[in-house]
């Protein structure tokens, strides 16, 4: 079983996020590994361990700095991380990242074939969800989004996925592109042999041109829309506070029916 | 006045939601208004299409070999969505957000080497007469826009974006049939099931008024109920409370996405991941029994005390006031 994970570097959510010149600020200190990717990560190595052999490859598109996500999937047992890094790829949109996703991929598969690629569900910055979708049609792969419970046997991938008020089960022969969701598992905490093991390890970097991918087609120049705009929101006027002594929930009433929004 | 072709997805065509109305209201400030059905729009539905300025619904004929519910399949939605921007010349698709649309919205923008927006909160023209999607980010505390640089956009829309009017005249809507072709699958569909929505409250997604239950609730959500069908308001929940099963279905950033009028949270604390999920609310109104909850923080109006006073006591006010 050889499994590619993907993941990407983000601000913590817990700090001031913002965006400079219409792109989102990165910094070192605040940048971590997108915590929905923990579930991926967790969903790979459980189904290799279960194989009883195989490898679960990190990958991320990213500015060098990208490399703390990389890290900390070494410590939860990752044994290969590779990073993808061009200023060609600067300001890419939903379908230049998952191009650039894409063609790592493929780029991997010319060393021996890759069985499954599992993402997050969402990346926490954009939250759009639709990279791993867009992923499996590169790659033409089936796509199995947003999976709850997942299994693997006999080259045939199954999910069961609740999404929207459906729950749905579906199948699809490997290889495959899935996502998995928070409530999948619980990812494992590190221990200190990891964390200590994942200081030293070597991380692959690879250029868009180690990849055949054309400048043209991804990056900025690439990109089907552009952020033309972005400003902080004003702040939210003072919170009118009541402390309850008797009538609190008069007062909640009568603060919405001041503002007519009964 | 533009000459854009806009498609609005009208699924499913049994009935008109509330999100799809939000959306042809939307899409006349774009253009000329039509709307994609993978089935046989009701009477109702059409008359409500009418109402809101809808001249043609195009109707997708889909292969028979397509059995039963693979229709909702986001790979079949896409396929009728991309073949119908093709029939009708179509410049911008709109669908409301919900993570199927997502998934279908990303599939219908590859095959038509269309821009994509997520989540948008308003679709505008620029200068250039691009089109551009404005979103709510970073847990409410960023405004975002991003135009669409490709001759196609494909955009979801996030319930509550606008106040949904009728046009001010209604059209006789015409159904037109268009044949798509669904390549062979890639993904079995085992099973379906839909959750049947609670009868006499608004869906989450779409409702202006939210009534939620956290922890603080200690597991009762009577009295968050009771509030919110006071208020004619949907019910939620936090990510807690759903894991000690207490309820069924989380506001939060991986859960349901909400931006209503009016969000009430009760025993809720406002973690990251929870504010996430509904900081675009217009205006936010806690009641929690800790006064150093953090969600007191991003609150217009808030009660410290215990929740199981204070909302039967709103709820009983509202009711008195409501007659």
């Amino acid at each position: 079983m050889r499994i590619v994970v993907t993941v990407k570097y983000v601000p913590d959510i817990n700090t001031e996020r913002g965006f400079e010149d219409c792109r989102v600020v990165r910094s070192p200190a605040e940048g971590t590994l997108n915590e929905l990717d923990e579930n991926a990560l967790e969903a790979a190595l459980q189904l290799v361990e279960a194989a009883g052999q195989g490898e679960v490859v990190a990958l991320t598109v990213a500015a060098p700095d990208g490399d703390v996500a990389l890290r900390k999937a070494f410590q939860m047992g990752v044994t290969r991380g590779v990073r993808v890094s061009d200023d060609a790829l600067a300001g890419s949109d939903y379908f230049g990242t998952a191009a650039a996703l894409a063609a790592a991929v493929r780029k991997l598969e010319e060393e021996s074939p890759v069985d499954l690629v599992i993402t997050g569900m969402a990346a926490l910055d954009g939250l759009g969800s639709v990279v791993p979708v867009l992923l499996a049609a590169e790659l033409g792969r089936p796509a199995l989004h947003l999976a709850k419970k997942l299994a693997v046997s006999g080259g045939t991938v199954t999910v069961v996925r609740e999404a929207d008020d459906v729950t749905e089960e579906l199948s699809a022969p490997l290889p495959a592109v899935v996502s998995v969701t928070d409530t999948a598992n619980r990812p494992r905490f590190p221990n200190f042999k990891l964390i200590m093991a994942a200081r030293t390890r070597e991380i692959e970097a690879w250029t868009a041109a180690d990849l055949g991918l054309d400048p043209a087609t991804v990056g900025a120049a690439g990109a089907r829309t552009q952020t033309v705009s972005a400003a902080p929101r004003p702040p939210r006027p003072e919170t009118q506070l009541v402390t309850d002594k008797g009538d609190g929930g008069v007062a909640l009433a009568e603060f919405l029916l001041r503002n007519d929004l009964v | 006045m533009t000459n854009r072709t806009i498609l609005v997805l009208l699924d499913p065509a049994t009935e008109v939601r509330t999100g799809v109305l939000e959306l042809l209201t939307i899409a006349r400030g774009l253009g000329r208004v039509e709307a994609v059905s993978l089935e046989s729009p009701t009477v109702e539905a059409l008359a409500q299409l009418g109402a809101y300025g809808v001249g043609t619904v195009r109707q997708a004929e889909l292969p028979p070999a397509l059995h039963g519910d693979e229709r909702h399949l986001p790979a079949v939605v896409a396929a009728a969505l991309a073949a119908a921007v093709r029939r009708a010349d179509a410049d911008v698709v709109l669908l409301p957000t919900s993570f199927a649309n997502k998934e279908a919205a990303a599939l219908a923008a590859h095959h038509l080497g269309a821009g994509l927006i997520i989540d948008a909160a308003a679709v505008s023209e620029d200068d250039d007469r691009r089109v551009v999607g404005s979103k709510r980010v970073f847990a409410g505390s960023w405004d975002t826009a991003c135009a669409v640089t490709t001759d196609v956009a494909v955009i979801t829309v996030r319930a509550n974006a606008v106040v949904p009017a009728a046009a001010e005249a209604a059209v006789e809507p015409v159904v037109e049939g268009f044949a798509v072709q669904v390549p062979e699958l890639p993904v079995t569909l085992v099973s379906r099931t839909v959750k049947p929505r609670t009868s006499g409250r608004p869906s989450l997604e779409e409702a202006a008024v939210v009534v939620a239950g956290g922890r603080g609730t200690g597991g009762d959500f009577g009295p968050v109920e009771d509030l919110a069908d006071a208020l004619g308001a949907a019910v939620g929940a936090s990510r807690d409370a759903v894991f000690e099963g207490w309820w069924d279905a989380y506001i939060g950033q991986t859960g349901v996405t909400i931006a209503p009028r009016v969000y009430i949270g009760a025993g809720i604390s406002g973690a990251p991941h929870h504010r996430g999920g509904m900081q675009a609310a217009q205006v936010i109104v806690a009641v929690n029994s800790d006064p150093e909850a953090p969600i007191f923080e991003i609150c217009d109006f808030a009660v410290v005390g215990d929740l199981a006073d204070v909302l039967p006591q709103a709820a009983a006010e509202i009711r008195k006031h409501k007659g």
